[in-house]
């Protein structure tokens, strides 16, 4: 307990130096915030109106007398209000988040689906023919950048075989399929692999080999130790995998306009919406800050003797 | 066996790399010429891979494509390779003050998704493929910061590097005599690894328009203007982005056999 609050001390200057990087990042280049706020709602003004606006935003004044009444709100939960729709950034947000928790959970469904049965069987089967052709398709899947993957997806799945639609106007059922089997494949990949070689590493130990010199049957185990053992490592990444996709995927996201937090942010880049990219920043902060935090303390708790070598220390 | 594979491998690997130095040469059209009469052909003998919007040659455009796609990847890679070592074995070297900041810059940069924070980065430089890759090397030396800094620190207390203490050896004989000649391998295994990865993030970069700008060729950026006429025209789309597939695949071939013969411990197939 003692460790865990120490941990979220550690974290807080990470935090600050974050959100302080992100606001002085999007400040270097907003020499031009006013101008490109004008410039999306199409209005022509003269120079005073541009002065005052300036200042409406508060844009005139010292960069740290900004930053830190910017941080101000941002700790009584204000972010301000988009320079493009107007609307607060906040609910903007929150409006955001439920598309792209979803498309997580889909994908990492799919992913453990297809990656645990075949990294296992892969393991299991290792050089013989099932190992070769798992290997082979898992190294394609590694090459293939997703665009390429949601490209070819929608030329077949959508324009040739017409089983689904393009564009994933809303967040339903049908629209989160092709979405979700672009990020499952580039995973599988990748997880398939890991699987593999925990489990191998796993069956290479001495309480395997002294099982099956004892005559345990090899299937019991397999399924009673091993993969129980190599369940602990899998998930730890998983929590990884989660973390980096609660972020949203930029490019899928945007392929399949589904509307999630990755989309919001490559669009508010693109027009310079620096309160929402802020807002994303913060949100990804965060996410980095669980994630490190769960990691740590699941190492922690599945391995004892790290806990042993922190009490006598 | 081994030795053979490394060898079909290089070569493919090279051969990639010289068709891209080489491609104004190898052009059978002229990848910028426009020829509105023929535009959107479909793939035929004189066109391979048919022609796109403007009626130029997309092989062409493919190959000259290849040459900022490739060229670009190579820069990168051996930029982060490069400036991650030396920031990691000065910060395993020293250790104390310097090391805590760098370790923290870096968790910092592994903070964020890769591409969303090159997106930032890139948003704020503009586009362009030079920009891209400093977005790009911007977020991804921790890397090999993070590599090189571990192998030095469990090579700093070796015997052998106490004895060239010693002897009278100092930080910078260190360094170059016994500690960068052991960290090379794996840092060569993970340069190679790493091409295919950067030359998919270069080019996701691009496809969100971030990366190279139009009229120049590009894979990424091919790709994504050509979206909107997969419907109709796909080959648009599907030639650029099989000759990343292609070349992704080459590299990460090589990486691993690489890594199989510089690094037997790690051998996949045990």
């Amino acid at each position: 307990m003692k460790y865990i609050i120490t941990r979220i001390i550690q974290v807080i200057p990470i935090l600050f130096a974050i959100t302080f990087l992100s606001f002085a990042m999007m400040r270097l280049a907003g020499s031009d915030v006013v101008e490109q706020k004008m410039l999306n709602t199409g209005q022509v003004i003269s120079e005073n109106q541009l002065i005052a606006a300036k200042q409406e935003l508060g844009l005139d004044r010292p960069f740290l007398v900004q930053y830190f009444s910017w941080l101000g709100k941002l700790l009584h939960g204000d972010m301000g209000t988009s320079y493009v729709s107007g609307m607060n950034v906040f609910d903007t947000f929150i409006s955001k988040l439920p598309a792209t928790i979803l498309l997580t959970i889909s994908s990492i469904v799919f992913t453990v689906i297809i990656s645990i049965p075949l990294g296992i069987s892969s393991a299991v089967y290792q050089n013989k023919f099932t190992d070769y052709v798992i290997r082979f398709f898992s190294f394609i899947g590694n090459s293939l950048p997703n665009f390429f993957v949601s490209l070819v997806l929608m030329y077949f799945l959508a324009i040739k075989l017409r089983w689904l639609p393009i564009i994933c106007r809303e967040v339903n059922l049908n629209n989160i399929i092709m979405p979700t089997i672009t990020l499952g494949i580039a995973m599988s990949a990748k997880y398939i692999r890991q699987v593999r070689a925990t489990v191998l590493d796993e069956l290479s130990k001495d309480y395997v080999i002294g099982a099956k010199a004892r005559g345990v049957k090899f299937s019991t185990i397999l399924w009673n130790s091993v993969i129980r053992q190599s369940l602990v490592t899998i998930i730890t990444l998983l929590a990884l995998s989660i973390g980096s996709l609660l972020g949203g995927t930029a490019i899928v996201e945007s392929i399949f306009m589904w509307d999630g937090v990755g989309k919001m942010a490559v669009d508010a880049i693109s027009m310079r919406d620096y309160p929402i990219i802020q807002a994303y920043v913060m949100w990804m902060a965060i996410i980095y800050v669980m994630v490190n935090l769960v990691t740590d303390l699941s190492y922690r708790f599945l391995d004892p003797r790290i806990r042993l070598g922190d009490a006598q220390s | 066996m081994k030795k053979k594979k490394l060898i079909v491998f290089a070569f493919l690997a090279l051969l990639i790399v010289l068709v891209a130095i080489f491609a104004k040469w190898l052009c059978p059209y002229d990848p910028y010429e426009q020829d509105l009469s023929a535009s959107y052909q479909a793939p035929s003998f004189i066109h391979v891979m048919g022609t796109d919007a403007y009626g130029r040659d997309m092989f062409s455009r493919v190959i000259i494509g290849g040459q900022v796609s490739i060229l670009a990847t190579l820069l990168l890679v051996g930029i982060i390779s490069i400036s991650g070592t030396c920031i990691g074995i000065i910060s395993g070297f020293f250790g104390g003050t310097v090391d805590m900041i760098v370790m923290r810059i870096s968790d910092l940069c592994l903070a964020f998704p890769g591409l969303v924070f090159a997106l930032a980065v890139a948003a704020i430089l503009g586009g362009g493929v030079w920009n891209a890759v400093v977005a790009l090397a911007l977020i991804s030396w921790p890397k090999y910061s993070r590599v090189a800094r571990g192998l030095t620190l469990s090579i700093k207390d070796s015997t052998y590097v106490a004895a060239a203490r010693l002897a009278g050896d100092n930080s910078f004989q260190l360094i170059g005599r016994h500690i960068l000649p052991n960290i090379i391998g794996p840092i060569l295994v993970t340069a190679m690894l790493d091409i295919g990865t950067m030359m998919m993030e270069l080019a996701g970069l691009s496809f969100l328009g971030l990366g190279a700008q139009p009229p120049v060729a590009e894979w990424g950026s091919m790709m994504s203007n050509g979206r909107s006429m997969l419907q109709t025209y796909p080959w648009v789309v599907l030639s650029p982005g099989i000759a990343i597939f292609i070349s992704v695949v080459i590299f990460n071939l090589f990486g691993d056999t690489v890594r199989d013969a510089i690094d037997p411990k790690s051998n996949r197939t045990k």
